[in-house]
């Protein structure tokens, strides 16, 4: 049976509140509350509030989380790098839904407070990064690269127009790992089902023209856990901030292996 | 995982804090009202056994069946019916790999719980006006 709350060393507490800063025009001040954990204090999770003047940073979540360590709490803990959705660091859970800070505008928030928690369902690290590791195996499992049997050609592999188009929608994926922590039967299966974003690589190779793995890739999939674990929620493909589709990949798949079965 | 959390890192909240989309909630139904349909077999075993026993057993299970709680147990099956039957086509069409557009798939999710209750009341309605067949112990 799954586990619907939060194990005891994880259930989160009330934090501390930051107040506005004197002198902050009331129309722009907007609460966050965050997620906050401490990994050498020995203790419980917490919410923190942060009263922030709008007025004094960019649109987007990011520029809120960064101004809070630039001026607020500099121990406030997060990823980010490239701050313009193509790096896939800085993705969390906003407003309850997963997505990467950096897209995300805030004024497209409709609840009065901001919420941010890490991403669902996996081991905090510290605020709000989680461990991915499992995550990253999962994908490297998937061997996300060309492999082939014939003798290699002089120059490149070729494609043609229509079979390359068949690569848009999947070969965008960055890996942020929205999608992954965004589905229950990830949550309660991540250790043996593979989850979308893993699944939408896998399907990415298994359409390459120009892979020849195919029915070996195929064989790892054919699994009650690994594949068939995905009951179409379509969370994946709620929140991929990068437009993909990964509840349509891995229909996909199935369909593959259903015909392949005969 | 989380049932038996032995990490000494805490688990991210997940449940508690997500804003849930219509596909999740047709999802979960659709499981709901799986694990519902397969308590109501019972009944259609018992009205059945009941038929069978005799006709003394049959109008005792039918009095039963046609008390208040008997019927709202029937309109929850009839209604768990309705939305297995009808979101059912959308997994059809999914297999065929139709549908899987967000647009699409909240679309159909949101008709799917609309046409349910409508058929659930369609049904009742022919049986109580149509049919008269609750007349029974009612």
């Amino acid at each position: 049976m799954v586990q619907l709350t939060l194990p005891k060393n994880s259930t989160i507490k009330k934090g501390k509140h930051w107040p506005a800063p004197k002198g902050a025009d009331p129309k722009n001040v907007r609460a966050f509350r965050i997620y906050r954990y401490d990994p050498d204090s020995g203790k419980n999770p917490r919410w923190d509030t942060f009263d922030l003047d709008t007025s004094q940073f960019g649109p987007m979540a990011l520029h809120a989380v960064i101004y809070i360590k630039d001026n607020v709490d500099a121990s406030l803990t997060f990823r980010r790098s490239c701050r313009e959705g193509v790096c896939g660091s800085c993705s969390m859970n906003i407003d309850g839904r997963n997505t990467i800070a950096c897209t995300k505008p805030l004024d497209e928030i409709k609840s009065k407070v901001v919420n941010i928690s890490p991403l669902p369902h996996m081991a905090v690290i510290k605020d709000l990064v989680p461990d991915l590791n499992n995550f990253y195996a999962q994908h490297a499992a998937m061997q996300p690269y060309l492999k082939t049997t014939t003798a290699a050609p002089d120059k490149e592999w070729k494609q043609s127009i229509e079979d390359r188009e068949k690569l848009d929608g999947l070969y965008e994926c960055i890996l942020c790992a929205s999608c992954s922590t965004a589905c229950p039967s990830y949550w309660w299966n991540g250790d043996k089902y593979l989850g979308p974003a893993a699944l939408l690589q896998a399907y990415r190779w298994l359409i390459d023209s120009r892979d020849e793995a195919t029915g070996e890739r195929l064989d790892e999939l054919e699994d009650p856990f690994r594949l068939y674990r995905c009951h179409t929620i379509m969370n994946c493909t709620q929140v991929c901030p990068k437009g993909l589709n990964p509840a349509k990949a891995i229909g996909e798949i199935k369909k593959m292996l259903a015909e392949r079965a005969g | 995982m989380s049932a038996n959390w032995s990490d000494p890192r805490p688990l991210s909240p997940f449940t508690s804090v997500w804003r849930w989309h219509v596909t999740m909630v047709t999802s979960i139904l659709h499981r709901a009202s799986g694990v519902a349909l397969y308590g109501g077999v019972f009944v259609i075993v018992a009205w059945l056994a009941a038929a069978a026993e005799g006709p003394k057993t049959y109008m005792k299970l039918m009095s039963v069946m046609g008390s208040i709680p008997g019927r709202a147990l029937l309109f929850a099956f009839t209604l768990a019916l309705s939305f297995h039957l009808l979101n059912g086509v959308r997994y059809l069409m999914w297999g065929k790999g139709v549908g899987y557009d967000k647009e699409t798939a909240d679309r159909t999710a949101w008709v799917v719980l609309v046409l349910s209750v409508l058929l659930t009341l369609a049904i009742w309605a022919t049986a109580y006006w149509g049919l008269n067949l609750l007349s029974v112990g009612g």
